[in-house]
Protein backbone atom coordinates (compact mmCIF):
# COMPACT_ATOMS: atom_id res chain seq x y z
CA UNK A 1 0.00 0.00 0.00
CA UNK A 2 3.17 2.35 1.03
CA UNK A 3 6.24 1.71 1.25
CA UNK A 4 9.61 -0.08 -0.42
CA UNK A 5 6.93 -2.46 -2.23
CA UNK A 6 8.81 -2.30 -5.15
CA UNK A 7 12.08 -3.44 -3.67
CA UNK A 8 10.50 -6.26 -2.12
CA UNK A 9 9.01 -7.37 -6.11
CA UNK A 10 11.90 -7.02 -7.26
CA UNK A 11 13.65 -9.71 -4.93
CA UNK A 12 10.81 -12.01 -5.10
CA UNK A 13 11.05 -11.57 -8.87
CA UNK A 14 14.78 -12.63 -8.80
CA UNK A 15 14.05 -15.52 -6.54
CA UNK A 16 11.49 -17.09 -9.38
CA UNK A 17 8.72 -16.04 -7.51
CA UNK A 18 5.45 -13.82 -9.07
CA UNK A 19 4.00 -11.02 -7.13
CA UNK A 20 1.39 -8.49 -6.78
CA UNK A 21 0.83 -5.30 -5.23
CA UNK A 22 -2.07 -5.43 -2.69
CA UNK A 23 -4.41 -2.77 -2.52
CA UNK A 24 -7.59 -4.28 -1.94
CA UNK A 25 -9.43 -7.67 -0.53
CA UNK A 26 -9.81 -8.85 -3.52
CA UNK A 27 -5.39 -8.83 -4.27
CA UNK A 28 -5.52 -10.41 -0.78
CA UNK A 29 -7.88 -13.60 -2.05
CA UNK A 30 -5.20 -14.27 -4.97
CA UNK A 31 -2.15 -14.48 -3.27
CA UNK A 32 -0.14 -17.78 -1.08
CA UNK A 33 2.23 -15.36 0.66
CA UNK A 34 2.20 -11.26 1.72
CA UNK A 35 5.14 -9.33 2.32
CA UNK A 36 4.34 -5.98 4.19
CA UNK A 37 7.27 -3.72 3.50
CA UNK A 38 8.59 -0.90 5.21
CA UNK A 39 7.25 2.27 5.20
CA UNK A 40 5.38 4.66 7.78
CA UNK A 41 3.53 2.61 9.98
CA UNK A 42 1.03 5.21 10.82
CA UNK A 43 0.26 5.50 6.95
CA UNK A 44 -0.47 1.73 6.10
CA UNK A 45 -2.51 1.44 9.53
CA UNK A 46 -5.07 4.45 8.28
CA UNK A 47 -5.21 2.70 4.79
CA UNK A 48 -5.68 -0.50 5.96
CA UNK A 49 -8.45 0.59 8.41
CA UNK A 50 -9.85 3.18 5.56
CA UNK A 51 -9.88 0.33 3.23
CA UNK A 52 -11.75 -2.41 5.50
CA UNK A 53 -8.80 -4.36 4.94
CA UNK A 54 -7.48 -5.67 8.64
CA UNK A 55 -9.95 -8.43 9.07
CA UNK A 56 -9.16 -9.56 5.70
CA UNK A 57 -5.65 -9.45 5.96
CA UNK A 58 -6.25 -11.11 9.48
CA UNK A 59 -8.11 -14.03 8.08
CA UNK A 60 -5.95 -14.57 5.65
CA UNK A 61 -2.94 -14.91 8.16
CA UNK A 62 -4.86 -16.91 10.80
CA UNK A 63 -5.63 -19.62 8.18
CA UNK A 64 -1.57 -19.89 7.88
CA UNK A 65 -0.56 -17.63 4.86
CA UNK A 66 3.06 -16.97 5.22
CA UNK A 67 3.59 -12.73 6.29
CA UNK A 68 6.65 -11.43 6.35
CA UNK A 69 6.97 -7.77 8.16
CA UNK A 70 10.04 -5.60 7.65
CA UNK A 71 10.45 -2.71 9.79
CA UNK A 72 6.94 -1.10 9.06
CA UNK A 73 5.87 -4.15 8.60
CA UNK A 74 7.06 -5.55 11.45
CA UNK A 75 5.16 -3.29 13.67
CA UNK A 76 2.06 -3.72 12.01
CA UNK A 77 2.72 -7.75 13.01
CA UNK A 78 3.36 -6.91 16.44
CA UNK A 79 0.54 -7.53 18.77
CA UNK A 80 2.33 -4.83 21.30
CA UNK A 81 3.22 -1.82 20.02
CA UNK A 82 4.11 1.34 22.75
CA UNK A 83 2.87 4.59 22.11
CA UNK A 84 0.56 3.71 19.06
CA UNK A 85 -3.13 3.31 19.42
CA UNK A 86 -4.05 2.97 15.39
CA UNK A 87 -5.70 -0.65 14.88
CA UNK A 88 -2.67 -3.26 13.09
CA UNK A 89 -3.30 -6.82 12.21
CA UNK A 90 -1.50 -7.64 15.93
CA UNK A 91 -0.49 -11.72 15.18
CA UNK A 92 3.07 -12.08 16.62
CA UNK A 93 3.85 -12.68 20.08
CA UNK A 94 6.39 -9.76 20.03
CA UNK A 95 6.55 -6.12 21.53
CA UNK A 96 8.09 -3.37 19.47
CA UNK A 97 9.20 0.20 20.64
CA UNK A 98 9.05 2.50 17.11
CA UNK A 99 11.79 4.59 15.88
CA UNK A 100 14.20 3.11 19.15
CA UNK A 101 17.37 3.11 17.08
CA UNK A 102 16.76 6.92 16.52
CA UNK A 103 15.75 9.63 13.81
CA UNK A 104 17.18 9.25 9.98
CA UNK A 105 20.91 10.65 11.21
CA UNK A 106 21.41 7.42 13.69
CA UNK A 107 20.32 5.37 10.48
CA UNK A 108 22.90 2.32 9.97
CA UNK A 109 23.81 -0.40 8.76
CA UNK A 110 25.40 -3.33 10.05
CA UNK A 111 26.49 -6.88 9.57
CA UNK A 112 25.19 -9.91 11.59
CA UNK A 113 24.60 -13.92 11.16
CA UNK A 114 21.38 -15.30 10.60
CA UNK A 115 20.37 -18.85 11.53
CA UNK A 116 19.77 -21.43 9.22
CA UNK A 117 20.93 -19.80 5.77
CA UNK A 118 24.53 -20.18 6.00
CA UNK A 119 27.71 -18.49 8.16
CA UNK A 120 28.17 -15.54 5.80
CA UNK A 121 26.94 -12.88 7.20
CA UNK A 122 23.70 -10.82 6.27
CA UNK A 123 24.40 -6.98 5.72
CA UNK A 124 21.08 -5.63 7.86
CA UNK A 125 20.35 -1.56 6.77
CA UNK A 126 18.31 0.10 9.64
CA UNK A 127 16.06 2.99 8.88
CA UNK A 128 14.52 4.44 11.89
CA UNK A 129 14.11 0.85 12.50
CA UNK A 130 11.73 -0.32 15.16
CA UNK A 131 13.28 -1.97 18.01
CA UNK A 132 12.19 -5.72 19.37
CA UNK A 133 11.96 -5.47 23.40
CA UNK A 134 9.96 -8.39 23.98
CA UNK A 135 8.61 -11.68 22.65
CA UNK A 136 6.83 -14.93 23.53
CA UNK A 137 7.63 -18.50 24.16
CA UNK A 138 6.30 -19.40 20.49
CA UNK A 139 8.76 -17.07 19.14
CA UNK A 140 12.37 -18.07 17.61
CA UNK A 141 15.07 -15.37 17.15
CA UNK A 142 16.67 -16.14 13.91
CA UNK A 143 19.21 -13.19 14.03
CA UNK A 144 20.43 -10.88 16.78
CA UNK A 145 22.32 -7.07 16.20
CA UNK A 146 23.83 -5.83 19.92
CA UNK A 147 21.95 -8.64 22.07
CA UNK A 148 18.47 -7.59 20.30
CA UNK A 149 16.67 -9.94 18.13
CA UNK A 150 16.73 -8.21 14.72
CA UNK A 151 14.74 -11.18 12.70
CA UNK A 152 12.22 -13.42 14.23
CA UNK A 153 9.62 -16.62 13.22
CA UNK A 154 6.50 -17.46 15.04
CA UNK A 155 4.41 -20.18 13.05
CA UNK A 156 3.90 -18.43 9.69
CA UNK A 157 5.35 -15.59 10.41
CA UNK A 158 8.58 -14.24 9.70
CA UNK A 159 9.48 -10.34 11.27
CA UNK A 160 12.46 -8.14 10.62
CA UNK A 161 13.84 -4.49 12.33
CA UNK A 162 15.90 -4.06 9.24
CA UNK A 163 15.68 -3.87 5.21
CA UNK A 164 16.78 -7.18 3.46
CA UNK A 165 14.94 -5.82 0.00
CA UNK A 166 17.80 -2.78 -0.27
CA UNK A 167 20.90 -5.30 -0.63
CA UNK A 168 21.83 -8.04 -2.97
CA UNK A 169 21.61 -10.65 -1.12
CA UNK A 170 18.76 -12.51 -1.54
CA UNK A 171 19.01 -15.34 1.61
CA UNK A 172 15.86 -13.58 3.84
CA UNK A 173 14.16 -13.76 0.75
CA UNK A 174 14.23 -17.32 0.01
CA UNK A 175 14.26 -18.31 3.59
CA UNK A 176 10.95 -16.53 3.41
CA UNK A 177 9.48 -18.28 0.54
CA UNK A 178 10.69 -21.85 1.85
CA UNK A 179 8.05 -20.99 4.20
CA UNK A 180 5.15 -20.72 1.39
CA UNK A 181 5.66 -23.94 -0.32
CA UNK B 1 22.34 -18.41 20.55
CA UNK B 2 25.46 -20.09 20.50
CA UNK B 3 27.16 -18.14 17.74
CA UNK B 4 26.84 -14.37 17.86
CA UNK B 5 28.73 -12.36 15.84
CA UNK B 6 28.12 -8.54 14.41
CA UNK B 7 30.23 -5.93 12.94
CA UNK B 8 29.71 -2.48 14.30
CA UNK B 9 27.67 0.37 12.98
CA UNK B 10 28.07 2.45 9.75
CA UNK B 11 26.36 5.37 10.37
CA UNK B 12 24.54 7.23 7.30
CA UNK B 13 25.53 5.33 4.48
CA UNK B 14 24.02 6.18 1.04
CA UNK B 15 21.69 3.07 1.23
CA UNK B 16 20.39 4.30 4.50
CA UNK B 17 19.95 7.75 2.43
CA UNK B 18 18.71 6.44 -0.47
CA UNK B 19 16.67 3.76 1.62
CA UNK B 20 14.47 6.32 3.65
CA UNK B 21 13.60 7.64 0.67
CA UNK B 22 12.19 3.97 -0.57
CA UNK B 23 10.44 3.90 2.27
CA UNK B 24 8.49 7.05 1.42
CA UNK B 25 7.13 5.59 -1.70
CA UNK B 26 3.39 5.83 -2.23
CA UNK B 27 2.94 7.96 -0.10
CA UNK B 28 2.14 12.00 0.63
CA UNK B 29 4.40 14.12 1.79
CA UNK B 30 2.82 17.51 2.86
CA UNK B 31 4.02 20.85 3.44
CA UNK B 32 3.19 22.35 7.07
CA UNK B 33 3.59 25.63 9.04
CA UNK B 34 2.51 25.15 12.30
CA UNK B 35 2.90 21.91 14.44
CA UNK B 36 -1.41 22.22 14.44
CA UNK B 37 -0.99 21.43 10.46
CA UNK B 38 1.50 18.35 11.12
CA UNK B 39 -0.85 16.80 13.43
CA UNK B 40 -3.54 17.10 10.97
CA UNK B 41 -1.03 15.76 7.61
CA UNK B 42 -0.19 12.72 9.96
CA UNK B 43 -3.22 11.97 11.05
CA UNK B 44 -4.49 12.08 7.42
CA UNK B 45 -2.00 9.49 6.45
CA UNK B 46 1.18 11.96 5.57
CA UNK B 47 4.00 9.56 5.20
CA UNK B 48 6.10 12.80 5.94
CA UNK B 49 5.48 16.47 6.60
CA UNK B 50 7.64 19.56 5.41
CA UNK B 51 8.23 21.64 7.81
CA UNK B 52 8.54 25.68 6.81
CA UNK B 53 7.29 28.66 7.98
CA UNK B 54 5.25 29.82 4.73
CA UNK B 55 3.80 27.59 2.35
CA UNK B 56 4.67 28.57 -1.32
CA UNK B 57 1.24 30.46 -2.31
CA UNK B 58 1.88 32.75 0.51
CA UNK B 59 5.72 33.41 -0.54
CA UNK B 60 4.47 34.01 -3.41
CA UNK B 61 2.08 36.75 -1.89
CA UNK B 62 4.72 37.77 0.41
CA UNK B 63 7.37 38.96 -1.97
CA UNK B 64 10.54 39.37 -0.41
CA UNK B 65 13.45 37.03 0.97
CA UNK B 66 12.39 33.41 1.84
CA UNK B 67 14.50 31.42 3.93
CA UNK B 68 15.08 28.62 6.16
CA UNK B 69 12.57 28.44 9.02
CA UNK B 70 12.67 29.34 12.45
CA UNK B 71 14.72 25.89 14.18
CA UNK B 72 12.01 26.76 17.17
CA UNK B 73 9.49 25.56 14.52
CA UNK B 74 10.65 22.98 13.38
CA UNK B 75 11.50 21.35 16.34
CA UNK B 76 8.24 21.91 17.32
CA UNK B 77 6.95 20.34 14.97
CA UNK B 78 9.25 17.44 15.39
CA UNK B 79 8.05 16.60 19.02
CA UNK B 80 4.53 16.42 17.97
CA UNK B 81 4.73 13.70 14.77
CA UNK B 82 6.00 10.29 14.68
CA UNK B 83 6.30 10.68 10.81
CA UNK B 84 9.53 12.09 9.00
CA UNK B 85 10.13 15.31 9.57
CA UNK B 86 11.63 17.18 6.34
CA UNK B 87 12.91 21.09 5.71
CA UNK B 88 13.89 23.56 3.45
CA UNK B 89 17.05 25.34 2.77
CA UNK B 90 18.16 27.86 -0.08
CA UNK B 91 20.11 26.46 -3.02
CA UNK B 92 23.94 26.84 -2.06
CA UNK B 93 23.19 27.82 1.63
CA UNK B 94 25.28 25.21 2.88
CA UNK B 95 25.05 26.54 6.57
CA UNK B 96 21.48 26.61 6.59
CA UNK B 97 22.11 23.15 5.56
CA UNK B 98 24.08 22.51 8.63
CA UNK B 99 21.65 24.18 10.67
CA UNK B 100 18.64 21.65 9.38
CA UNK B 101 21.40 18.78 10.45
CA UNK B 102 21.81 19.43 13.73
CA UNK B 103 18.23 20.20 14.46
CA UNK B 104 18.21 16.16 13.04
CA UNK B 105 15.88 16.58 10.35
CA UNK B 106 15.13 13.69 8.47
CA UNK B 107 15.54 15.15 4.97
CA UNK B 108 16.77 18.48 3.89
CA UNK B 109 15.08 19.89 0.64
CA UNK B 110 17.50 22.36 -1.47
CA UNK B 111 14.80 24.05 -2.72
CA UNK B 112 14.01 26.45 -5.54
CA UNK B 113 10.50 27.22 -3.55
CA UNK B 114 13.31 29.88 -1.23
CA UNK B 115 15.01 32.72 -2.43
CA UNK B 116 18.81 30.76 -3.65
CA UNK B 117 21.79 31.86 -1.72
CA UNK B 118 23.98 31.20 -4.61
CA UNK B 119 23.56 31.64 -8.12
CA UNK B 120 26.32 29.26 -9.51
CA UNK B 121 26.76 26.15 -7.15
CA UNK B 122 24.51 23.78 -5.08
CA UNK B 123 25.25 22.68 -1.89
CA UNK B 124 27.73 19.56 -1.52
CA UNK B 125 25.73 17.33 -0.22
CA UNK B 126 27.98 14.54 -0.23
CA UNK B 127 29.59 15.75 2.89
CA UNK B 128 25.88 15.80 5.07
CA UNK B 129 24.89 12.84 6.91
CA UNK B 130 21.11 13.86 6.62
CA UNK B 131 20.03 12.72 2.90
CA UNK B 132 18.68 15.81 0.63
CA UNK B 133 16.12 16.04 -2.54
CA UNK B 134 16.67 18.61 -4.72
CA UNK B 135 14.25 19.39 -7.62
CA UNK B 136 14.73 19.25 -11.49
CA UNK B 137 13.22 19.89 -14.38
CA UNK B 138 14.35 17.62 -16.77
CA UNK B 139 17.17 14.72 -16.70
CA UNK B 140 20.74 16.67 -16.88
CA UNK B 141 19.23 18.37 -13.92
CA UNK B 142 17.93 15.60 -11.86
CA UNK B 143 21.67 13.87 -12.68
CA UNK B 144 23.58 16.90 -11.42
CA UNK B 145 22.09 17.01 -8.46
CA UNK B 146 22.48 13.12 -7.45
CA UNK B 147 26.59 14.21 -8.31
CA UNK B 148 26.14 16.34 -5.64
CA UNK B 149 24.79 13.55 -3.13
CA UNK B 150 20.97 14.12 -3.50
CA UNK B 151 19.28 10.47 -2.65
CA UNK B 152 15.70 11.81 -3.50
CA UNK B 153 14.54 13.36 -6.98
CA UNK B 154 11.46 15.52 -7.31
CA UNK B 155 10.13 17.15 -10.60
CA UNK B 156 9.57 21.09 -9.57
CA UNK B 157 6.44 21.63 -11.07
CA UNK B 158 5.36 25.53 -9.97
CA UNK B 159 5.11 25.36 -6.60
CA UNK B 160 1.93 27.82 -5.05
CA UNK B 161 0.12 28.00 -8.33
CA UNK B 162 -1.81 24.99 -8.43
CA UNK B 163 -1.75 24.39 -11.62
CA UNK B 164 -0.16 21.20 -12.29
CA UNK B 165 0.65 21.78 -16.00
CA UNK B 166 4.52 22.47 -14.65
CA UNK B 167 4.39 19.78 -13.06
CA UNK B 168 3.63 16.81 -16.32
CA UNK B 169 5.68 19.50 -18.33
CA UNK B 170 8.60 18.57 -16.18
CA UNK B 171 7.65 14.54 -15.36
CA UNK B 172 6.98 14.04 -18.99
CA UNK B 173 10.65 15.67 -19.89
CA UNK B 174 12.63 13.88 -17.71
CA UNK B 175 10.51 10.32 -18.41
CA UNK B 176 11.36 10.99 -22.55
CA UNK B 177 15.04 12.06 -21.62
CA UNK B 178 15.82 8.28 -20.07
CA UNK B 179 13.78 6.16 -22.51
CA UNK B 180 15.70 8.51 -25.38
CA UNK B 181 19.17 7.20 -24.00
CA UNK B 182 17.91 3.82 -23.01
CA UNK B 183 17.73 3.64 -26.87
CA UNK B 184 21.22 5.08 -27.84
CA UNK B 185 24.50 3.23 -29.04
CA UNK B 186 26.97 3.62 -26.03
CA UNK B 187 29.53 5.91 -28.58
CA UNK B 188 26.98 8.24 -28.31
CA UNK B 189 26.05 8.74 -24.59
CA UNK B 190 29.16 11.04 -23.70
CA UNK B 191 28.17 13.70 -26.23
CA UNK B 192 24.38 12.90 -24.61
CA UNK B 193 26.10 13.96 -20.80
CA UNK B 194 27.78 16.81 -22.33
CA UNK B 195 25.07 17.94 -24.04
CA UNK B 196 22.67 17.80 -20.86
CA UNK B 197 25.31 18.83 -18.22
CA UNK B 198 25.20 15.71 -16.20
CA UNK B 199 28.53 13.07 -15.13
CA UNK B 200 29.03 10.31 -17.31
CA UNK B 201 29.14 7.70 -14.94
CA UNK B 202 25.07 8.27 -14.31
CA UNK B 203 24.14 8.43 -17.62
CA UNK B 204 25.39 5.01 -18.18
CA UNK B 205 23.70 3.91 -15.69
CA UNK B 206 20.12 5.36 -16.53
CA UNK B 207 20.88 3.95 -20.40
CA UNK B 208 21.54 0.93 -18.66
CA UNK B 209 18.13 0.48 -15.98
CA UNK B 210 16.43 3.15 -17.97
CA UNK B 211 15.21 5.26 -14.68
CA UNK B 212 17.19 7.05 -12.28
CA UNK B 213 19.08 5.72 -9.63
CA UNK B 214 17.15 7.15 -6.74
CA UNK B 215 13.48 7.51 -5.90
CA UNK B 216 12.11 10.26 -8.54
CA UNK B 217 8.73 12.33 -6.59
CA UNK B 218 6.58 14.75 -8.13
CA UNK B 219 6.16 18.42 -6.81
CA UNK B 220 4.66 21.62 -7.75
CA UNK B 221 0.97 22.23 -8.54
CA UNK B 222 -1.18 19.28 -6.95
CA UNK B 223 -4.23 20.49 -5.87
CA UNK B 224 -6.62 17.62 -5.94
CA UNK B 225 -6.76 14.21 -5.71
CA UNK B 226 -6.89 13.30 -9.33
CA UNK B 227 -3.61 15.93 -10.04
CA UNK B 228 -1.71 13.39 -7.62
CA UNK B 229 -3.06 10.24 -9.52
CA UNK B 230 -1.84 11.66 -12.79
CA UNK B 231 1.64 12.14 -11.67
CA UNK B 232 1.77 8.47 -10.09
CA UNK B 233 0.26 7.33 -13.68
CA UNK B 234 3.53 9.64 -15.29
CA UNK B 235 5.97 8.02 -13.23
CA UNK B 236 6.23 9.74 -10.02
CA UNK B 237 6.82 7.13 -7.26
CA UNK B 238 5.70 9.71 -4.42
CA UNK B 239 4.09 13.24 -4.32
CA UNK B 240 5.01 16.06 -2.55
CA UNK B 241 2.01 18.34 -2.03
CA UNK B 242 2.64 22.18 -0.43
CA UNK B 243 0.08 25.03 -0.90
CA UNK B 244 -3.26 22.69 -2.28
CA UNK B 245 -3.77 21.17 1.12
CA UNK B 246 -3.73 23.93 4.02
CA UNK B 247 -5.35 26.32 0.75
CA UNK B 248 -8.04 24.24 0.03
CA UNK B 249 -11.66 24.67 1.93
CA UNK B 250 -11.09 21.74 3.87
CA UNK B 251 -7.77 20.63 4.55
CA UNK B 252 -8.01 17.52 6.86
CA UNK B 253 -10.38 15.61 4.05
CA UNK B 254 -8.12 16.52 1.36
CA UNK B 255 -5.11 15.46 3.01
CA UNK B 256 -7.07 12.45 3.26
CA UNK B 257 -8.17 11.98 0.09
CA UNK B 258 -4.78 12.61 -1.77
CA UNK B 259 -3.33 10.13 0.42
CA UNK B 260 -6.07 7.74 -0.62
CA UNK B 261 -5.94 8.91 -4.37
CA UNK B 262 -1.66 8.16 -4.56
CA UNK B 263 -2.77 4.17 -3.05
CA UNK B 264 -5.26 3.58 -5.13
CA UNK B 265 -3.99 6.07 -8.56
CA UNK B 266 -4.96 2.93 -11.09
CA UNK B 267 -8.59 2.90 -9.95
CA UNK B 268 -11.17 5.24 -11.61
CA UNK B 269 -13.72 3.87 -9.57
CA UNK B 270 -12.06 4.20 -6.39
CA UNK B 271 -10.67 7.96 -7.81
CA UNK B 272 -14.36 9.01 -7.91
CA UNK B 273 -15.50 8.21 -4.44
CA UNK B 274 -12.01 10.15 -3.34
CA UNK B 275 -12.98 13.03 -4.67
CA UNK B 276 -16.77 13.71 -3.63
CA UNK B 277 -17.08 16.23 -1.76
CA UNK B 278 -13.85 18.15 -0.29
CA UNK B 279 -15.09 21.27 -0.95
CA UNK B 280 -13.04 24.18 -2.38
CA UNK B 281 -9.71 23.64 -3.66
CA UNK B 282 -7.40 26.49 -3.68
CA UNK B 283 -8.12 29.08 -6.14
CA UNK B 284 -4.72 28.70 -8.14
CA UNK B 285 -2.68 30.81 -10.09
CA UNK B 286 -2.67 29.65 -13.85
CA UNK B 287 0.68 29.31 -15.09
CA UNK B 288 0.00 31.81 -18.39
CA UNK B 289 -0.80 34.54 -15.58
CA UNK B 290 2.57 34.42 -14.31
CA UNK B 291 5.51 36.21 -14.96
CA UNK B 292 8.36 34.54 -15.92
CA UNK B 293 10.71 36.32 -13.37
CA UNK B 294 7.74 35.33 -10.85
CA UNK B 295 8.13 31.25 -11.92
CA UNK B 296 10.51 29.71 -9.61
CA UNK B 297 11.36 26.31 -11.40
CA UNK B 298 13.82 28.26 -13.40
CA UNK B 299 15.93 28.44 -9.96
CA UNK B 300 18.55 25.60 -9.79
CA UNK B 301 22.01 25.65 -11.89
Amino acid sequence: MQGAYHKHSLMAESLGAQSIEVRTSEDLAKINGLIIPGGESTVMSKLLTRNRLIEPLRRRALEGMPVFGTCAGMILLAKEVDNFNLPIPGLMDISVHRNAYGRQLESFEAAFTVKGIGEEPVTGIFIRAPKITGYGAGVEVLAEYEDVPVLVRENNFLASSFHPELTGDPRIHALFLSMIS
Amino acid sequence: MTDKVWSSKQESTWKTKVGLAEMLKGGVIMDVVTPEHAKIAEDAGAAAVMALERVPADIRVAGGVARMSDPDMITGIQKVVSIPVMAKCRIGHFVEAQILEALEVDFIDESEVLTPADDRFHVNKRVFKVPFVCGCRDLGEALRRIGEGAAMIRTKGEAGTGDIIEAVRHMRTLQDDMRRIRNLPEEELMTVAKEMGAPYELILEVAQTGKLPVPNFSAGGVATPADAALMMHLGAESVFVGSGIFKSGDPAKRAQAIVQAVTYYNDPKKLAEISRNLGEAMTGIGITQLKESDKLAGRGW
